[in-house]
């Protein structure tokens, strides 16, 4: 379940509420579940900032590969 | 990296693997990659109950319809939620009698039209897994904190583990889980030890675009052919291919939160029948923001050929229905499997691909 | 002014409603007769089309329901290669309807008819109970030239199929202004006029042509592939899909391929033709993204897939094959 998308918070509106932009779409998303500031990439589910995303999945990725070919 | 994995994928001639996915945007993510198409034949991907939607029982429908023709009651809920069969109608279809149903994007948004008319009893729709509860958390802080009195919930709320360990303990004829993405944002990936060293069975985390797919895939079919070595080294079945965004513990804020509000109940899954403390529900002190979630447990099968619960079991597929495509269609929904757009029925009929 | 049910009585008050409002917005000659009915000149193939047109808002970024009830019925008269020539139209208002909104609506469809190219030359204005709402009925007649022969049926095996732009600009819009997403999205309600114009002027030899409206791309091709028993494959890589209704399709669950819009078509066209139909497309208004999307192919021959099967090939190889729309296409949480 769950659609979720990534996007990119653009400005803290108040101390419960973030904009995040995804492409030119504009979301007031709810910023009780994780803390966010300015330019932090989150993911957004149901109008509500679920996590932050970070970028090196693919190498770690790698790693994990690498560590199961070696059994 | 992606174009090895795929032909790896596409090669693989080892013992035949069948996995599952237990998350519904995977059923539809799966779908729209046509993925399926391109892996060996001897690697089957078959869809779990991923759906809370779907799986939410006729009878918790039905007391929506019933509050929404309520004098001053208004139900609001997200899209997927108006298209599930009560036992008689769907919360669109209720709309026609002049029961009065509000579509939103998100549980927030209904914060600012409960303040806008103070006069209307707001009651939201809450379904949702481990990923979507949260969501309700930071809408009670909210209720709570603007003391609104006219916002409460309707719930049916539930957890994957218990479901997964009753297919497994059902016998589902499994090799491994396409674990859910966006739930372990929440629960973190260590959520599913317990269930890997029972069963003895491997979960990959895995994420939603085709190269995520992909990859997590591969992962999880190697960590079957290794499932051996793994184990007698000591490691346990379980890994994270969707490291962007899950961490092993998860989002401990989230959880702390779910912990503060909810508590384990039992509940019923839509075709499948009650599963114990499958279920979560508003503590007693919270009592005061439940519009009656407990004991909606009337889960009137529509038709009694229906055979939902065996397709969810991967023990069989969509087409060995004797329904399926024939009284049950996307349009015509009998069980959960064609209930929600992607549910594994609905999906494998929008994709008659054999 | 606010509309009353003495609007819709036939005495003073509707007079005065057709006279400061829609007669003087659609002014020509046909209309300005005012009799019971409509005489107009023409012969030979005549294409008939009506349409119903029911959106809310009923302003909504980039058009209104008037824009949009001219160029649905336009639409649909040049996709079976006809000229569009007159229009009707039968307005049901809602009591309470604001005549400032109302004056808008018929400004905008008489640009719109302007810039179509057609006449509305009959009308009618009935008040129903309600709140406010403005619905439209609007029926077009265009000519067919000689020679002309487009049909869903005509699709022939090794046609290319051309997209004129970009897919899924009206849904987004439309439904944007309902959820609480705020874009820049705006829809493409559009006359294809002078797409069509352009085709037929170049002497393209177009075997059949769709507007892409509700229940979307997929769901306007498998109707085509049923209809004319053909295989039709389409790269899901070459869709042209901003990233702005990308993303707003990924918040809400919906896929850009079942997403509606009111100011795109597909040409089906041979092989051979294909440049020459994509320069004709890509000079006309609102052709400029115009490409191939996929092709043609004979059940007996294709790989995949049977006789009416719509195919999409996406972009790690697999293949996924594409119904109609069902149910309503709603956003989805899970």
């Amino acid at each position: 379940m769950c659609v979720a998308l990534p996007g990119k918070v653009t400005e803290l509106i108040d101390d419960k509420y973030a904009s995040v932009d995804f492409n030119g779409n504009i979301v007031k998303a709810a910023t009780g579940l994780v803390e966010v500031k300015p330019g932090d990439r989150v993911l957004v589910h149901a109008g509500c900032i679920i996590q932050t995303v970070s970028q090196d999945e693919a190498d770690e990725l790698e790693d994990l590969f690498k560590e199961l070919d070696a059994f | 990296m992606i174009e090895q994995y795929m032909e790896y994928l596409k090669q693989y001639d080892g013992p035949s693997i069948t996995l599952m996915e237990v998350c519904g945007s995977h059923t539809a993510a799966i779908a729209k990659s046509g993925i399926r198409s391109v892996l060996s034949p001897k690697i089957k991907l078959v869809s779990g109950p991923g759906c809370p939607v779907c799986v939410s029982p006729s009878g918790y429908v039905d007391q929506l319809i019933h509050l929404a023709l309520e004098e001053g009651v208004t139900i609001t809920t997200f899209g997927d939620l108006l298209r599930i069969p009560g036992s008689r109608m769907t919360l669109n279809e209720s709309k026609g009698l002049g029961a009065k149903v509000e579509m939103v994007y998100s549980p927030m948004d209904v914060i600012r039209l409960a303040k806008e008319n103070p006069q209307v009893r707001y009651v939201f729709g809450a379904v949702g897994f481990e990923t979507t509860i949260p969501v309700y958390t930071v809408l009670l802080d909210a209720i709570r904190e603007e003391k609104l009195t006219n916002l409460q919930l309707l719930t049916a709320l539930k957890c994957m583990p218990p479901v997964i360990d009753w297919l497994c303990e059902g016998g589902a004829k499994l090799d491994g889980f396409i674990a859910p993405g966006h739930v372990s944002v929440i629960t973190g990936s260590s959520y599913y030890i317990p269930l890997a060293q029972k069963y003895r069975i491997p979960f990959g985390i895995t994420g939603f675009n085709p190269k995520e797919l992909v990859a997590g895939i591969y992962g999880i079919v190697r960590m079957c052919e290794k499932k051996e070595e793994l184990l007698s080294a000591g490691k346990v079945l379980v890994k994270n291919f969707y490291t962007s965004v899950v961490t092993e513990q998860g989002n401990t804020r989230a959880l702390e939160k779910m912990e503060t509000y909810f508590e384990p109940g039992p509940a019923v899954w839509r075709g499948m029948g009650n599963i114990p403390g499958s279920g979560l529900y508003l503590k007693p002190e919270f009592s005061l923001y439940d519009a009656g979630s407990r004991g909606l447990d009337d889960d009137q099968k529509i038709n009694k050929a229906c055979r939902c619960d065996q397709v969810l079991m991967g023990k069989i597929a969509s087409k060995e229905c004797p329904l399926f495509g024939k009284v049950c269609t996307p349009l015509s929904p009998q069980g959960a499997c064609m209930v929600s757009s992607e549910g594994s029925c609905y999906q494998n009929y929008l994709n008659r691909d054999n | 002014m606010i509309v009353t049910m003495a609007h819709g009585s036939g005495g003073a008050a509707t007079s005065e409603l057709i006279r400061d409002i829609f007669a003087k917005a659609f002014d020509n000659d046909v209309l300005n007769e005012m009799e019971d009915s409509a005489v107009v000149e023409g012969s030979g193939r005549i294409a008939v089309t009506t349409d119903s047109f029911v959106v809310t808002p009923i302003e909504f970024p980039g058009g209104d329901i008037g824009r949009l009830c001219v160029c649905g019925t336009v639409n649909d008269l040049l996709m079976r290669g006809a000229v569009p020539k007159y229009l009707t139209c039968g307005f049901i208002l809602q009591e309470g309807a604001d005549t400032e909104v109302l004056k808008r609506i018929v400004s905008s469809m008489a640009q719109t008819a302007r810039e179509a190219g057609v006449q509305i030359v009959a009308g009618d204005t009935k008040v129903i109970e309600g709140n406010g709402g403005i619905l439209i009925n609007t029926a077009g007649v265009g000519f067919i030239p000689d020679g002309v022969e487009i049909s869903a049926k005509n699709l022939q095996v090794g046609d290319v199929l051309i997209l004129s732009g970009n897919l899924g600009d009206h849904h987004a819009a439309i439904l944007g202004s309902r959820l609480s997403i705020s874009n820049d999205i705006v829809s493409d309600n559009a006359p294809l006029t002078e797409m069509v114009a352009n085709l037929e002027k170049d002497r393209v030899d177009v075997h059949t042509m769709r507007d892409v409206t509700r229940g979307g791309l997929a769901s306007v091709l498998k109707e085509l592939a049923v209809a004319s028993g053909v295989v039709i494959t389409l790269e899901e890589e070459k869709l042209p899909v901003t990233n702005a209704v990308r993303d707003f399709c990924g918040l809400l669950g919906l896929d850009p391929l079942y997403m509606g819009n009111e100011g795109k078509m597909i040409a089906a066209v041979p092989a051979e033709e294909a440049e020459k139909a994509l320069n004709a497309i890509r000079r006309a208004a609102y052709g400029e993204h115009a490409v191939v999307i996929g092709r043609v192919e004979d059940p007996g021959q294709a790989a995949d897939g049977k006789a009416g099967d719509l195919l999409l090939k996406t972009p790690i190889g697999g293949i996924r094959a594409l119904d109609v729309l069902q149910g309503e296409g709603l956003p989805r949480i899970c």
